[in-house]
């Protein structure tokens, strides 16, 4: 029991909304959300230090997957407070709402644990599914966010079957749904089509999580879609579990192989640039930020490809300092959309004369996912750059750095409009109250931190691998 | 391994990261003021006291060592062997001294000039000090890296926000320009720490890497300083970001940010790829010639005072590239006291401008012609630093060219003659510049002549043209012994 403790306040944390949405309607579940993913968050740093295997070693608890957990509560919990009064869920569904999101954390935390192929399957579909029912639940509905909710499906499934087909080549080859029988086999085959196309093809679910070249095509339209709280959660969260279980999944080919490496740098070389190049022309932030996502996952790559323990921290170091200058980039959205619609560029002009703080938090993170320091995003980076560098891998670390500049345009974009145009006349200044404008100082002193101090946190990720 | 190189301070007093933070904490401080006025206090207080600790620096520094002094050495993301390490020697003492003084000689400036956001604009220039005293003290290259960095966020924004009509465009090439050259310094530092396993710079000078490495690795360190310097053809950033800046801005790029380049050229290039250095040398003078003409023609051309100056930086940045590859005492003598004149001379022509645009409101030389007898105080400031920028004898410029020239000269004469030719340009555009401000034409305007405070803070600037103009001997023999040092390790790779 004590093991699975995380989990199962997740779990109390979705049967506590079900029984709230059989009673009052009327009564506003928003403000019994943050406090009790204050509860998640606490008893996950508690069970840090535990560890032991669960259903027949299917599901391990370690270190690695504790740390995961933690990161996974703390996204979800500032997710919650971020949402505060302003929700744009249709109010008849707001206890449902909190009771999916609940369920969708409880999926990834799984994900993290699992160590046996279908228990990784039914947890990444728990995620999945209830991620595909509230994407659509946005205040007034229209077209755009029915398209998004149905191309996610789609493409999730799609996503899902080339996992199912890929680990059916796995369990053909080691003729065991367990990892740790696996990773005896897989290593005299990976130089092998076989092998290659059973680890790649099983990457493919998470690497749809992740929206990495070539499984991105559902992000723009989703980011779009979704209400803005929705699109924060998905644009974040599961990105944490996906490179989780990619470093679970890459560790099994050890010794790499060159081509499956060779396979991972092109799709990463195609993500970033891709990523980069449509953002320069978004004028949508969060279509913008979907492809800045797309970019992201590219980075997040040179870590997972350089297949060293120091990669893996690094990579497990960025997606963290990726949830927070990325909450922090949504959190600027949801508090500057107007009547919940999504905020256009343009729409950020002269924000630093409307609320100081937040052109300030723009800024930090902007800068923080250009790789500028001090941020975050550039010690994330260095890191990243530099397990590849050392794995022998020049060419990705070229092609990042170029990437950098080219991604330089559209982040300093989101900057120059807010500092440098003049605000139209009807908008007016944006008032925060107490809570947002305490969040808004945490995510700027998280982004410097993790830019500044990032050892402790560095040397935690490099020994739980 | 760091004390081969790192003379620890005595008194243990970590007083480079005093010099280094105390900015950014007045900055900090004055986030906390409400009125414009106490904000202002505060930043000229926290800009003196910063300077005065870089005196007790400046009068402590040891000129009769190689090594690194006042160093501290504190790890710092041990995991990958970053360390906080510290430490000046003879090229960084006199580049940090520049920088202390021109700050609370640019709040100065910005007394009056900068009417909204005030508080913004103190702390983005107390934060660029931070980060440009951090460039000059670091002796790590992440830590270099990220003060190096960090730099260009508060620049960006003293453009973007308080520049002129194009400030949209000016800021942006600006800072991808930059960022553009730094990422390929990023690629270079990451393979020299996977050669060498350190991130420290001493460490990683004259190892005798191999020719190939060394080529890509000079390679990817040139664009970065080439185009901070910046050396023709990498200078188009430069006009569009000095005219829009806001003076204190200007003041800063030209006479800090433009150092950055070729402080980068002798702390890097020449140390940790000599060979390369040698073997790319025709090519970087070829480079600094050419700029050096190019720069005098296109201010001929100039009807904005402040383009004038900002074309006229690429040449005077030229003399310095030509001075550090030539590769002779002399040359890198005089490229290193030139840096500091151009810093002084240029942020003094630049604060003039501001001056009078604050007056004028325009800064094309028509508009303010024939000021000689409306402002006699102003035009003999002006007139004492133009002719200090074309190196007339008597002035800091002069001395500063005429040790570049005697290096040019021992190593390449048609490069020295060429050079000559650059030098009696910058004469032409300069007093063509003086004249038309002096005599330009006769009208009944009423302008008002330089007030006290604006007589205050140029005064310091007179006094340097001055003094190293009749007497650089105690600013030469403080640089010596570093710089000889340079070259006395570079002499091998030299035929």
């Amino acid at each position: 029991m004590i093991l699975i403790l995380p989990e199962l306040t997740v779990l109390l944390f979705s049967v506590f909304f079900l029984f709230f949405s059989l009673g009052d309607r009327k009564r506003n579940p928003a403000a019994w959300a943050g406090p009790l993913s204050l509860i998640i968050l606490i008893t996950s740093l508690l069970t840090l230090s535990n560890s032991g295997a669960l259903f027949s070693g299917a599901y391990r608890v370690d270190l690695f997957s504790q740390i995961f957990k933690a990161m996974l509560s703390l996204g979800f919990c500032l997710v919650l407070f971020m949402m505060g009064r302003r929700n744009e869920i249709e109010e008849n569904y707001g206890a449902e709402y909190f009771m999916f999101l609940g369920f969708s954390i409880l999926g990834l935390m799984m994900l993290t644990s699992s160590v046996e192929l279908i228990s990784m399957v039914i947890s990444l579909e728990i995620s999945s599914y209830s991620l595909y029912i509230i994407v659509p639940l946005r205040k007034g509905s229209t077209r755009v966010q029915i398209e998004a909710s149905i191309k996610y499906l789609f493409f999730g499934a799609v996503a899902s079957g080339i996992m199912l087909y890929g680990m059916g080549y796995l369990y053909g080859i080691a003729h065991s749904t367990f990892l740790a029988d696996i990773i005896k086999v897989i290593p005299s085959y990976i130089n092998q089509p076989v092998g290659i196309i059973a680890v790649v093809f099983t990457l493919t679910g998470f690497f749809f999580k992740l929206s990495l070249f070539p499984f991105h095509f559902w992000a723009p339209d989703v980011y779009e879609g979704a209400s803005n709280t929705t699109t924060t959660f998905i644009a974040t969260i599961p990105k944490i579990a996906a490179v989780a279980l990619l470093v679970r999944i890459v560790m099994l080919t050890l010794p790499g192989g060159q081509q499956f490496i060779n396979i991972l740098i092109v799709l990463a070389a195609f993500s970033m640039t891709f990523g980069n190049l449509v953002g320069l022309v978004q004028r949508d932030v969060k279509r913008l930020l979907a492809y800045s996502g797309i970019a992201h996952a590219g980075y997040v790559m040179l870590g997972v490809l350089s297949l060293v323990g120091d990669g893996n921290a690094a990579a497990i170091y960025y997606i963290a300092v990726y949830l927070i200058m990325n909450l922090a980039c949504f959190y600027v959205v949801i508090l500057l959309s107007r009547n919940n619609d999504n905020p256009k560029i343009d729409d950020l002009a002269g924000l630093a004369k409307r609320s100081p703080l937040l052109a300030f938090l723009l800024a930090a993170a902007a800068f923080s996912l250009a790789g500028i320091p001090p941020t975050g995003g550039f010690t994330g980076k260095l890191f990243l750059l530099m397990s590849a560098f050392k794995a022998g891998h020049i060419n990705i670390v070229v092609i990042a750095a170029v990437n950098t500049v080219i991604s330089i345009f559209y982040y300093l974009n989101l900057v120059r409009i807010s500092y440098s145009r003049p605000a139209s006349t009807e908008a007016g200044e944006i008032m925060l109250t107490f809570q947002e404008k305490a969040l808004c100082f945490i995510f700027i002193g998280l982004i410097l931190y993790t830019g500044l101090l990032p050892f402790g946190l560095l040397e935690i990720f490099k020994g739980m691998l | 391994m760091t004390g081969n190189y790192l003379l620890m301070n005595p008194s243990g007093f970590p007083i480079l990261s005093a010099t280094i933070f105390l900015p950014l904490v007045g900055g900090i401080i004055l986030l906390f003021l409400k009125n414009d006025r106490a904000i202002k206090i505060t930043a000229l207080i926290t800009g003196i006291i910063t300077f005065l600790i870089s005196l007790i620096l400046f009068s402590n520094f040891n000129p009769d060592t190689k090594l690194f002094q006042f160093g501290e050495n504190i790890p710092w993301i041990p995991l990958y062997k970053i360390n906080y390490i510290l430490g000046i020697d003879g090229i960084t003492i006199f580049l940090i001294l520049l920088t202390t003084i021109l700050t609370p000689i640019c709040v100065l400036c910005s007394w009056t000039a900068i009417k909204e956001r005030v508080k913004e604009f103190m702390f983005c220039m107390l934060v660029m000090e931070t980060a440009m005293v951090g460039v000059f003290c670091s002796l790590d290259f992440i830590l270099f890296y990220i003060f190096w960095e960090a730099m260009l966020i508060p620049m960006y924004l003293l453009i973007a926000i308080w520049g002129g009509p194009r400030k949209d465009y000016a800021s942006i090439k600006f800072f991808i320009y930059t960022l553009f050259g730094s990422v390929f310094l990023l690629v270079a530092i990451i393979a020299i720490y996977l050669v060498t396993g350190t991130f420290s710079i001493p460490d990683a000078m004259f190892r005798g890497y191999s020719a190939n490495f060394q080529h890509w690795v000079f390679l990817a360190f040139a664009i970065a300083f080439a185009i901070k310097v910046p050396m023709f053809p990498f200078h188009t950033w430069l006009p569009a970001a000095h005219t829009e800046a806001p003076t204190a801005g200007s003041v800063f790029l030209a006479s800090v940010l433009l150092k950055m380049g070729a402080y980068g050229f002798l702390r890097f290039c020449l140390p940790i790829t000599p060979a390369a250095s040698v073997y790319f040398a025709p090519w970087m003078i070829a480079l600094s010639v050419i700029a050096i003409i190019y720069g005098g023609f296109v201010c001929l051309a100039q009807t904005d005072m402040k383009k004038l100056i900002a074309y006229s930086s690429v040449a005077h940045m030229g003399f310095v590239t030509l001075g550090i590859f030539s590769f002779t005492l002399f040359g890198f003598e005089g490229a290193l006291l030139q840096m500091l004149n151009h810093g002084v001379t240029t942020g003094a022509l630049f604060l003039c401008v501001g001056i009078i645009y604050e007056r004028t409101h325009s800064r094309e030389i028509y508009d303010n012609a024939g000021l000689g007898k409306i402002t006699p105080v102003y035009v003999g400031f002006l007139g004492l630093f133009c002719i200090s920028a074309f190196a007339f004898p008597g002035t800091n410029n002069f001395v500063g060219e005429i040790y570049v020239l005697i290096g040019t000269f021992m190593d390449s004469r048609v490069a020295g003659f060429t050079a000559v030719i650059g030098a009696v340009l910058a004469a032409a555009y300069m007093l063509r510049l003086l004249k038309q401000i002096v005599w330009g034409r006769e009208d009944k305007r009423t302008i008002t002549d330089m007030n006290a405070r604006e007589v205050i803070y140029l005064a310091p600037l007179v006094l340097f043209v001055i003094w190293v103009g009749l007497f650089p001997r105690p600013y030469m023999s403080v640089m010596e012994r570093s710089l000889a040092n340079l070259l006395d390790q570079m002499r091998p790779f030299i035929q």
